[in-house]
């Protein structure tokens, strides 16, 4: 109970694979602001070589936890679970670039619930503001939260802050690539459309939100997946 | 403690590249020069202190050393996850300069007051706090820590002691005990000029050393200049058996206006009442 976030993690697995497997270069950062997503970013770090494999999750001596920690998982930059943090860090990484003159850029997926926090927009302004063109924000667009606050027009609000704004298949490896093969002047937002618990279809039932299945459960999960 | 803050500030720009000041729309003006010598490393951030303190945090990450200055209140208060989450928790280095502690801004009301950023900075593990009660103790103290990779908070006052100290014993006596942090202290030593009572004054709000309280008494009157009994968990963790009596401002919101002075006369902070309030606790 409350050990994780399966059908977040699902939401944004192509996102983070895209951004691994051929987005992200050595001068790159990656921050994942939606930190309950982290699932996500586990398998692929796994995958990528970056953490060893087996890892346990959860245990007291885990270095796999609920959110991640910058202090325990390697590739990890930002200990991120509290909404709204990873995007203004991810904006003070790419003006530090700027000060100290150096290239890449500083990719971050916040979640469309995240977007309620003000810090969101507060670093939106900052990051037009200062024309920082080396930061990608990609909004993982999953409607989960529009029981509580309808975004709408999300791709518009970022636009209306200055960023170059475009709306993108969440789950298209080649849309998310060709969204972020762009380089305007000013700060980018990909949103991307997506689809809650992804490729699972009883987790888009908000009841799975930090839910973890059971054995019987399990099965036909990977079943369904595979 | 201002023009000094610019000073030390301005000086360690210049013998460290790494420093990133940001400016939460004040002391722009004051800084005029550091932005002038270094406009990639100075910013005026604006009104939106959440953001400014994780975008700190994002600039340390990257190998910077910032320095944040706006009014106490909306740094502590309003950003206090920010500070707890991206600085403490990711131990992380940053400097954060705050003015407006307690009713500094007393004809500003209570909005603007903050006596409480002391006690909520002290749930933080790692952060630091520094109560300068002159500016060469705020530029010491900056100097000493700013690059040292943990966070630290420096709150600067509108009110200064004539001398400059260093923490630890500043005079003996046998009744008992006065702790004075940062710019009660002068207060302090006029109230007790004739008292048989010794007096240890503290900059470092967040670190108490037991060796101080070791031989003298064990009647503690706690004089600070933010919430009263905001150091007594730590100095009777530091003392064990001990009485302790707080004299600071009281917890409740101070809805007059008015002038700093008349505000401490409100709070019973002045030397006369700090003198009575002693007298009455320690027997003298």
């Amino acid at each position: 109970m409350g050990g994780g976030h399966i059908p977040s993690a699902l939401s944004i697995l192509d996102i983070v694979w895209a951004l691994y497997d051929k987005v992200l270069q050595a001068e790159d950062r990656f921050i994942l602001s939606k930190g309950h997503g982290c699932l996500a970013l586990y398998a692929v770090l796994e995958k990528k070589g970056i953490i060893s494999p087996g890892q346990s999750y959860g245990k007291k001596d885990s270095i796999l936890g609920g959110h991640p920690d910058r202090n325990k998982v390697p590739g990890v930059l930002a200990s991120t679970g509290s909404l709204g943090h990873g995007l203004p860090m991810a904006v003070g990484m790419a003006l530090a670039k700027k000060i100290k003159g150096e290239s890449g850029r500083v990719y971050c997926l916040v979640g469309d619930g995240e977007c309620n926090e003000g810090s969101i927009w507060e670093s939106c302004l900052l990051a037009a503001h200062h024309k920082l063109d080396n930061l990608f924000v990609i909004a993982d667009y999953n409607h989960s939260t529009d029981r509580a606050v309808n975004l709408e027009l999300l791709t518009e609000k970022f636009s209306s802050f200055g960023f170059s704004a475009a709306c993108v298949s969440g789950h298209s490896h080649l849309d998310i690539y060709n969204a972020l093969d762009y380089r305007p002047a000013r700060p980018v937002a990909v949103v991307a459309v997506t689809v809650k618990g992804f490729g699972c279809a009883r987790m888009a039932l908000p009841e799975w939100h930090h839910r973890h299945p059971n054995e019987a459960e399990l099965a036909e999960i990977l079943q369904e997946l595979s | 403690m201002r023009a000094q803050l610019v000073k030390t500030v301005l000086e360690t720009m210049k013998n460290d590249e790494r420093v990133v000041l940001l400016l939460g729309d004040i002391g722009v003006y004051g800084f005029r020069e550091a932005f002038k010598q270094f406009p990639k490393r100075v910013y005026n951030i604006g009104i939106l202190e959440q953001a400014s303190i994780s975008l700190a945090a994002g600039l340390a990450i990257e190998g910077m050393i910032p320095v944040f200055h706006t009014i106490a209140p909306f740094m502590v208060e309003r950003a206090l996850e920010q500070l707890k989450v991206d600085f403490g928790y990711q131990g992380l280095g940053g400097n954060f300069i705050s003015i407006g502690g307690s009713y500094d801004y007393s004809q500003l009301g209570c909005t603007h007051h903050c006596p409480g950023d002391v006690q909520a900075l002290k749930t933080i593990p790692g952060m630091r706090v520094a109560v300068p009660g002159h500016s060469r103790e705020f530029d010491a103290a900056f100097k000493t820590v700013y690059a040292n990779g943990k966070p630290t908070y420096f709150r600067l006052s509108e009110r200064s002691n004539a001398d400059c100290h260093m923490n630890g014993i500043l005079r003996a006596g046998t009744q008992g005990t006065v702790v004075v942090f940062g710019p009660m202290l002068d207060r302090v030593l006029e109230a007790c000029v004739d008292l048989n009572v010794a007096v240890i004054y503290h900059t470092w709000a967040a670190e108490f050393n037991p060796a101080w309280l070791q031989n003298v008494s064990k009647k503690i009157v706690v004089v600070e200049p933010f919430y009263e009994g905001t150091m007594s968990y730590d100095i009777q963790k530091a003392v064990g058996q001990a009485e302790i009596h707080s004299i600071g401002v009281p917890r409740k919101f101070l809805t007059s206006y008015g002038t700093i002075e008349e505000q401490d006369e409100a709070c019973g902070l002045t030397a006369d009442n700090i003198r009575a309030r002693i007298k009455e606790h320690i027997n003298v």
